[in-house]
Order: C-alpha cells, then sequence, then structure tokens
C-alpha cells in the first residue's frame, strides 16, 4: 500500500520559514511510522532529521504531532491510522530545532524544578521503607511517564503561556506528593499551589487523551488541586468524607513512621 | 578545550551512578556527564524484568511456586547468589569481581529504594521479587515490567537533586590516551555541529552495549559500542567479545523484548506441535533455564522442523494460563507489546518469539574498581584516569553468559564503585591540578578531520545498505550457533563492507543536528568491533556460554578457561591475545563443574 507522508522540514541553516515535503513510502504490514521515516531517511532522503532510541515506546524520543495526534512514531502502525496520507509535525509549542527536532531544555527545565527525586529527613532503614501495595498503586500509573512530552504539547494551556509547569511536570509534582515515603509534601503542595502550578489547569483533557502511556495527567492535576485546597483549610491530614475510599487496611507508612517515633509524618496521609 | 575534573561519557544507569557516587564523596569535584541522548532517554530505561539481589523476601514452596519468606529467615544469601553467577557464567567470570557484585548487592537495592525507586510490593510492604533463569531463589525486585524505567528516572532525579551538569546530544567521537595516560575525549555538540576536546583527570565510560550489530535485536538505536571501540581505536584491547547473549524471548521479527519476568511469572514455550519442549533441554528448570540454553533449544527446535508459524521459524510464548488480571498487573508493558507490534493479544493468543541479539557480556576490561587495564607482555596494567562500568565494560562478573537481572545490578553496583575509585583517585593521586594531564593538540584535529572526510565523501554506496547486510550477516553468521566456515565467511563480509564504507556519500552535508553523519560515525564502530566478535569466535574452540560452535560441543577447560583479548594491530585487524580468569586472593570460591538445569 503506497502511503504519502507529508513530513514538516526546517533547516535552519537554509530555511527561514518552515515547508512540508511529500514522500511516497510503501507501507506493508506492521510498519510504523518511525518504519516509514527510516524508509524515507535511508533510501530517499538523508536530510530528513528526527529523534529515536528504543523503538519500543519506552525512551520517549520520537513524540511528534502525527495525523493531527501527538504520538509516539514508533508505536503507531500506519495501517491503524486508516489514511492514504499521513502528516507529521514536531511537537507543537515547542522550539523547533530542525524538521521535526524540538528543543527540550525548556521541558526539563519545568521538569527539574519539580524537585523530581524522593526527600525523605528521616533516617533511612537499615532494608526497605516498607510501603503497601495499596500506597503503591497511588503512584503507579504516574510513574508510567517516559516523558515524551505529548501531553504538554497538547495542552492549550501550554500553548499560551510558556510558564504554566504543564502535565507532565504536574505528574511528576503529582507522583511525589502521594509516595508515603516522601516527605517534603508542603514544599510540593506549594509548587501545585503557585501562580503556575495546578490551578492553572482547565480540565481539558487533551493531554490526557494523548498520552501514549497512559498516564491520567488530568486526574492527578485535580489530585494535586483538592490537596492542595485541603491544605489551605486546614485540613493536613484529614480524610473529608467526600473523597472517602472503601476500607482499606491499615497503611503501612503509618505503622513505619510510628516505628520512627515520627507522627509529624502525618501529613502523607490523605 | 573545555576542562573538568571528571568528564563522564553516558548517562545510563552506570554513568549516573558513577556520577552520583563522586558528588557524595567529593564535593568539591567538578564533574560532567556526555551522552549522545538526553539522559532520560538511555538504554537502561528499557529494561524490563527486574534487578537481582538476595534480599530473600521471597521464597519457592515445595511445589516450586514463588511466596514471601517470612523476615527473620530469609532463604537466600550473597554466596548463593554467587555460586549461580559463576555457574551462569559458565565458570569464566572473575570471581572476584561476581563476589563484589553479589556481596553488595542488597544493600544496593535498598539504598535504591531509599532514593525512591517505585519497587512492587508484597502484601508487607516489603520489596517484591520473582524467579528469574538461572537463579536458585526468586531474587527479581521489580517494578512492573519496566524496572530499568523505574531505576534510570530515579538516578536521573538524583543528577537533578546534585545538580551535575549533563551536555546533551553531545557525541564522543574519540578517546585521548597517551602514555597509558587517558587525557580525555573528543565531542561533537550534535545541536551545532561544533567540535571540541574536553580534557578531564578521570574519564570514564558508561556507554553501554553493542547488540546493534545484529539484525534481530532487543537494543535500541543508540547501543552502537560507540565507546568500546574508542578504546579499541587507541589500542586498548576488547575482552571476550565473543560472548554475545541472545535473549530467547524477542518479539518474532522485531526482536523487541519480551521480559524473562513473562516465564519468570509462569510462562510457557510451545513448539509448532504445542509441545513444551524445555522438557528435552532442561527437565530441572524448563523455561528458566539460563538464556543461552533456552535460546539453543529454540534453534534446536526451529531446526528439527518443530517451529510455530507458515515457515516453522519461531516457536510461541504462552501466556494465556496467566490470566488477564496477572498480565495487567505484573506484565503491562509486554502485553502492550505485543499488541502494539504484532497486533496479538497475549490474554487470548501464545505469543511468536525468535532469539534476539540482548546483551554485551564482552568490553573495556577493568578491575573489580572501575580502572581500565590493558595488558603488556602478559602484566595487566592500569590506564591512568580512564574508567569503565556497566555493559561497556568487561569486569566479567557475566563471563560466557549473563543471567537475567545481574546487569541492571551491575550497571549500578560497578557503577558506584567506580564513582568511589574516582573520587579517591582525584582526593589522592590527581590532587591539585597534578592529575590533569595536557591534551595534545592533535586530537581535536584529528577529530575534526574525521568529521569533514566523512562530510565530503562522494561515493556510490548507501551507508544504511551496509548496515543491513552487516546486521543480517552477523546474525546468521555468529549468532546463537557458530561454526568454523561461516565465520571465516563472515570475516571477508566485514572486510567487504569496510571497503565499501570508504566509497559512501551522505545526503546531509550540514552541522546542525546532522543525524545521518551521527548514523554512519555509528556504523564505522560497528564494523570495526564486529570483526573482534568474529575473529574471537573463530579462535575459541569450545562451547562456554552463550558461545556455541558446532564444531566443538563441548566447554574445554584445559584449553579455554581463559579471557579473549582484541587489540587492533597496525593493519587495523585484531590480534587475539589471553589473559587468566581471575579469582580472589584466596583463589576460586567455586571450582568448574557440568553446567546441568
Ligand atoms: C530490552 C532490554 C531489557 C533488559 N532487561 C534487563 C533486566 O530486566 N534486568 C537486567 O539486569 N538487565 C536488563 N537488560 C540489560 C541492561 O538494561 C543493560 O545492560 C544496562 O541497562 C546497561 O546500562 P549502561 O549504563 O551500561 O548503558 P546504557 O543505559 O545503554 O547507556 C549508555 C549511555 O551511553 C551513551 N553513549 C553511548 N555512546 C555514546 C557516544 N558516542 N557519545 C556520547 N554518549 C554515548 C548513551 O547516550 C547512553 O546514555 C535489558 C536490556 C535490554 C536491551
Ligand atoms: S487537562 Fe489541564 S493540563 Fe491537561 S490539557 Fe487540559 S488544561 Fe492542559
Ligand atoms: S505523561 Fe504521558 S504524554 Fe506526558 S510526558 Fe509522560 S508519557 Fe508523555
Ligand atoms: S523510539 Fe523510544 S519511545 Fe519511540
Amino acid at each position: 500500500m503506497e502511503v504519502r507522508f507529508r513530513v514538516h522540514r526546517f533547516d535552519p541553516e537554509v530555511d527561514v520559514t518552515p515547508r512540508y515535503q511529500v514522500y511516497t513510502v510503501d507501507v506493508e504490514g506492521d510498519m510504523t511510522v518511525l518504519d516509514a521515516l527510516h524508509q524515507i531517511k535511508w533510501y530517499q532522503d538523508g536530510t530528513v532529521t528526527f529523534r529515536r532510541s528504543c523503538r519500543s515506546a519506552i525512551c520517549g524520543s520520537c513524540g511528534m504531532l502525527i495525523n493531527g495526534r501527538n504520538r509516539l512514531a514508533c508505536n503507531t502502525r500506519v495501517g491503524d491510522l486508516n489514511s492514504p496520507e499521513v502528516s507529521v509535525s514536531p511537537l507543537p509549542g515547542f522550539p523547533v530545532l530542525r524538521d521535526l527536532v524540538v528543543d527540550w531544555d525548556p521541558f526539563f527545565a519545568k521538569d527539574a524544578a519539580m524537585m523530581p527525586y524522593l526527600i525523605n529527613d528521616t533516617p533511612a532503614p537499615q532494608k526497605e521503607r516498607r510501603q503497601s501495595p495499596e500506597e503503591y498503586e497511588q503512584i503507579d500509573n504516574a510513574t508510567l511517564c517516559i516523558m515524551c512530552g505529548c501531553c504538554s504539547s497538547a495542552c492549550p494551556i501550554v500553548w499560551s503561556n510558556g510558564e504554566y509547569y504543564g502535565p507532565a511536570a504536574l505528574t511528576r509534582l503529582y507522583r511525589f506528593v502521594f509516595d508515603t515515603r516522601d516527605t517534603a509534601t508542603q514544599e510540593r503542595l506549594a509548587l501545585a499551589g503557585s501562580e503556575e502550578g495546578a490551578w492553572r489547569c482547565h480540565t481539558i483533557f487533551n493531554c490526557t487523551t494523548d498520552c501514549p502511556k497512559g498516564v491520567l495527567n488530568t486526574q492527578n492535576i485535580q489530585a494535586l488541586k483538592r490537596k492542595v485546597m485541603l491544605k489551605n483549610l486546614g485540613f493536613g491530614g484529614t480524610r473529608i468524607a467526600f473523597e472517602l475510599p472503601p476500607p482499606k487496611p491499615k497503611p503501612l507508612s503509618d505503622a513505619t513512621a510510628a516505628a520512627h517515633g515520627d507522627y509529624g509524618a502525618g501529613h502523607h496521609r490523605h | 578545550m573545555i576542562t573538568h575534573d571528571v568528564i563522564i561519557v553516558g548517562s545510563g544507569l552506570a554513568g549516573m551512578r558513577c556520577a552520583v557516587e563522586i558528588r557524595r564523596k567529593a564535593p568539591q569535584a567538578d564533574i560532567a556527564i556526555v551522552s549522545k541522548i538526553y539522559p532520560t532517554r538511555s538504554h537502561s530505561g528499557a529494561a524490563q524484568g527486574g534487578i537481582a539481589a538476595p534480599l530473600g523476601n521471597v521464597r519457592y514452596d515445595e511445589n516450586q511456586m514463588p511466596v514471601p519468606d517470612s523476615e527473620e529467615n530469609p532463604q537466600d544469601n550473597w554466596q548463593i547468589h554467587m555460586y549461580d553467577t559463576v555457574k551462569g557464567a559458565d565458570f569464566i567470570g572473575d570471581q572476584d569481581a561476581i563476589e563484589i557484585l553479589c556481596r553488595e548487592a542488597a544493600p544496593t537495592i535498598y539504598e535504591l529504594e531509599h532514593m525512591g525507586v517505585p519497587f512492587s510490593r508484597l502484601p508487607d510492604g516489603r520489596i517484591a521479587q520473582r524467579p528469574f533463569g538461572g537463579h536458585a531463589n526468586p531474587r527479581a525486585c521489580y517494578a512492573a515490567d519496566r524496572t530499568g524505567h523505574a531505576l534510570l528516572h530515579t538516578l536521573y532525579g538524583e543528577l537533578v537533586r546534585y545538580d551535575i551538569k549533563v551536555y546533551p546530544e553531545s557525541y564522543m567521537l574519540g578517546l585521548v590516551v597517551e602514555d597509558n595516560i587517558c587525557r580525555g575525549i573528543t565531542v561533537m555538540d550534535i545541536r551545532t555541529g561544533q567540535i571540541e576536546t574536553i580534557q578531564a583527570k578521570a574519564t570514564m565510560f558508561g556507554t553501554g552495549g553493542y547488540g546493534r550489530a545484529f539484525k534481530i535485536t532487543s537494543n535500541a538505536f543508540s547501543s552502537t559500542g560507540d565507546g568500546i571501540t574508542a578504546a579499541y581505536r587507541v589500542g586498548l584491547p576488547l575482552e571476550d567479545m565473543e560472548f554475545v547473549q541472545f535473549h530467547p524471548t524477542g518479539l518474532f521479527s522485531h526482536g523487541i523484548l519480551l521480559s524473562e519476568g513473562a516465564r519468570g511469572e509462569g510462562g510457557y514455550l510451545l513448539n509448532g506441535l504445542g509441545e513444551r519442549f524445555m522438557t528435552r533441554y532442561a527437565p530441572g528448570r524448563m523455561e528458566l533455564a539460563p538464556r543461552d540454553v533456552v535460546s539453543r533449544a529454540i534453534y534446536a527446535e526451529i531446526e528439527a522442523g518443530r517451529g510455530a508459524g507458515p515457515n516453522a521459524d519461531y516457536v510461541l510464548l504462552d501466556l494465556r494460563h496467566l490470566g488477564k488480571k496477572k498480565l495487567d498487573e505484573r506484565l503491562p508493558q509486554i502485553t502492550e507489546l505485543a499488541r502494539d507490534y504484532l497486533g496479538i493479544d497475549p490474554v487470548t493468543e501464545p505469543v511468536p518469539i525468535q532469539p534476539t541479539a540482548h546483551y554485551s557480556m564482552g568490553g573495556i576490561p577493568t578491575d573489580a574498581d572501575g580502572r581500565v587495564v590493558t595488558t603488556i607482555d602478559g602484566q595487566d596494567t592500569v590506564i591512568v584516569g580512564f574508567f569503565a562500568a556497566g555493559e561497556c565494560a568487561c569486569a566479567s562478573v557475566h563471563g560466557a553468559n549473563r543471567l537475567g537481572t545481574n546487569s541492571l545490578l551491575e550497571a549500578t553496583v560497578f557503577g558506584r564503585r567506580t564513582g568511589q575509585t574516582i573520587a579517591n583517585f582525584l582526593l589522592g593521586e590527581a590532587r591539585d591540578g597534578r592529575g590533569l594531564a595536557p591534551m595534545p593538540a592533535y586530537a581535536l584535529k584529528q577529530a575534526e578531520d574525521e568529521v569533514a572526510e566523512l562530510l565530503s565523501r562522494r561515493g556510490s554506496e548507501n551507508h544504511a545498505d551496509i548496515r543491513k547486510e552487516l546486521q543480517a550477516t552477523m546474525f546468521g553468521n555468529a549468532g546463537v550457533f557458530r561454526q568454523p566456515d561461516k565465520l571465516t565467511q563472515q570475516l571477508g563480509i566485514i572486510n567487504d563492507l569496510r571497503e565499501r564504507f570508504q566509497r559512501i556519500s551522505l545526503d546531509d552535508r550540514g552541522r546542525k543536528y546532522n543525524t545521518e553523519l551521527v548514523d554512519v560515525l555509528e556504523l564505522s564502530h560497528l564494523l570495526e568491533f564486529s570483526e573482534c566478535i568474529v575473529a574471537g569466535a573463530l579462535a575459541r574452540e569450545e562451547s562456554r556460554g552463550a558461545h556455541a560452535r558446532r564444531d566443538f560441543p563441548k566447554r574445554d577447560d584445559a584449553k579455554w578457561m581463559k579471557h579473549t583479548l582484541a587489540f587492533r594491530g597496525a593493519d587495523g585487524r585484531p590480534q587475539l591475545t589471553y589473559k587468566p580468569v581471575r579469582y580472589g586472593p584466596e583463589g576460586p570460591r567455586f571450582q568448574p563443574e557440568e553446567r546441568k538445569y
């Protein structure tokens, strides 16, 4: 099956404005958009430039706008797009360096601003810090993020306000706020509640729709908002009725905290 | 010229763990990391199944089913882990390094957990563990089936915590060593095309493996053995390059990995007749025999005409009996991979698989502290200021065959140890700028010339064709089974391909973000080190671990209990010499025995 690929081209050494170039690829079987781009690069035009590494949807290199949606080129089968012409452009909202290659620095800078590392000011035990499967469950989905940028690039608020942390960074924040082992919840909630934090989100859901890994960004941001609000209302570690989950076994972190004689870590609870 | 105290090439687990350790032990040191891709894109992120440690959180019951163990009385310890690793390595691993690997495993895992790695948990909150091939106890700690991703992102967080400088998308072009002292590296900033030298007291390589020499591989496009080749090109030897691990369960025709965790959770292998054929090859451990054993069994079935599919050229991984719930919970990534890439749902259908080139046991020889050593007149000699760890290095903890989950462990344990060695080196020998050896003037020019020359080539050959042919022939002629005529033929093919490489032409002659140039530089590495794999395999007249010779089906300890070293000869061809297996001061803890599973 012959498929036409309309590829975004921009070479900073030659071009003043971007243009599109059409290549025809004979697509067979399970060929992915990344395979097609390789066909083009290796056998038609070596100047077509894009990123990739793992080709198995885990490294986050190949996020791009494919037929109007942000996706990973490496796990998008051309056949599944059901279209005689496929348009391929760089992630919207990111500065373009060349062709499909965007500048990641602003994106990673936002992530770094979230303190993307575990902070625990209690002394480390000899062995692991315990965490029950239920507690782990709360962060499981958020740890799926591969930093491909598809979500932040799909968010209209990010487009209109370059300062907004955006869904990927906020998911990272969520991942640590809801990790029972982290004790920097107050600092993190301050970030979440800051001007460029969770309140900027208008719940448009683009980020969640376009995440190739099924990360529930919108939900995470809402959870941060709720947590910030409760904190501001002075409900530090209290459950309130409307969000009571079904009864669960007692979280282990309480036991661990008790063992450390540290009840101050109560703000972990939610 | 850029100057740092330490330059680390590679931001996978090994490189990042090393950087963090130096920062902790020598906080004043000026450390920088060079990586051809962004740190979080490194190949360590693709690791799926787990990272080994004898925590003893889980044991087997009498039906060989894993169950949580009691806290007081763990069934596992580092000696058992060490025995498994030595045996898995087919007794050619260096036992001093293996001892370190296994002794430090448990503290390493606890440390990773304290850093925040989101490990999967047992009901009582301890780290969950699952069985893996060749391990006597369930000792793979995991984060679902994306363990590498969890580790890589956690360590990336540590880089941010310690504010360690990274040069992302910078390509190391070459290593500079003179008089056995390492001076630093040459690099190209991929974004601008600018070429620089980086001078450092200590240079560390964590540049990963070389699976991309083969057509069917689980490795990323970036796993092209650049660091290994750079060392080889400045006259350092490469150790045991012939030992290439083929993982039994690559997605058919793609090579994308389906973690061994799938078999650890109870997945079976079936041939075209629907038989669980492992009964014939490893009745004791079945699908959980080590990878070399299972990969050969698959080939044997296919060769006997018992493969599955229209051409009887693959076998099946059956996960259906695990049920949707368990698959979604424990193996979500591989379920997704089978669906996305083959359109097959493992819940209802068995998945076509074939062995895939996976791990590079060989590499840059180091001692057990991460110092790179060369061999001069039979004596090990340290290259001052040059260090390596992770998959590019060969401290030889894996010998002839690596056990699953031991390499994430290796990258972390030896990444940290190398960091310690470097910190001590900086605080000792290399203090007060005395360690900053001069960067020879030719280094920059050489790098610039190499790139300019490649960009100026106007031949008729397509570099993609050359790569494709190399990968296909390496897979066919130097794959799971080896025989002398094919290996000899392969040396000829590589020779031809190298000649054709001289006549390539690039479409892209720009400097900014020229990924075609990067492809070509990587191809030149593939062509160079592949010759060492083949030459080593042709010379090693025995079968050991992953190296299986049809004409010498047995291990031959009398002649071959030794490591291969390939030096680059004056004619550019590999010259082979050998060195003995290393033991601790007390001699071997474990003596060779027949390897049965
Ligand atoms: C699919 C898959 C699954 C695996 N699963 C497991 C598992 O479950 N358990 C286990 O123990 N092991 C597993 N392994 C093996 C393990 O993941 C690797 O051995 C390990 O991650 C290697 O880490 P590393 O730090 O040495 O290198 P890598 O993570 O490969 O990093 C290499 C780094 O070097 C950089 N680099 C390379 N060349 C250059 C250059 N020229 N210039 C600049 N930078 C350069 C790259 O940018 C990268 O940052 C798996 C491997 C694969 C392929
Ligand atoms: S839900 Fe929020 S973060 Fe996501 S796209 Fe909408 S506004 Fe952006
Ligand atoms: S949340 Fe999803 S879309 Fe966003 S960066 Fe992470 S993986 Fe990509
Ligand atoms: S190439 Fe790694 S996510 Fe697509």
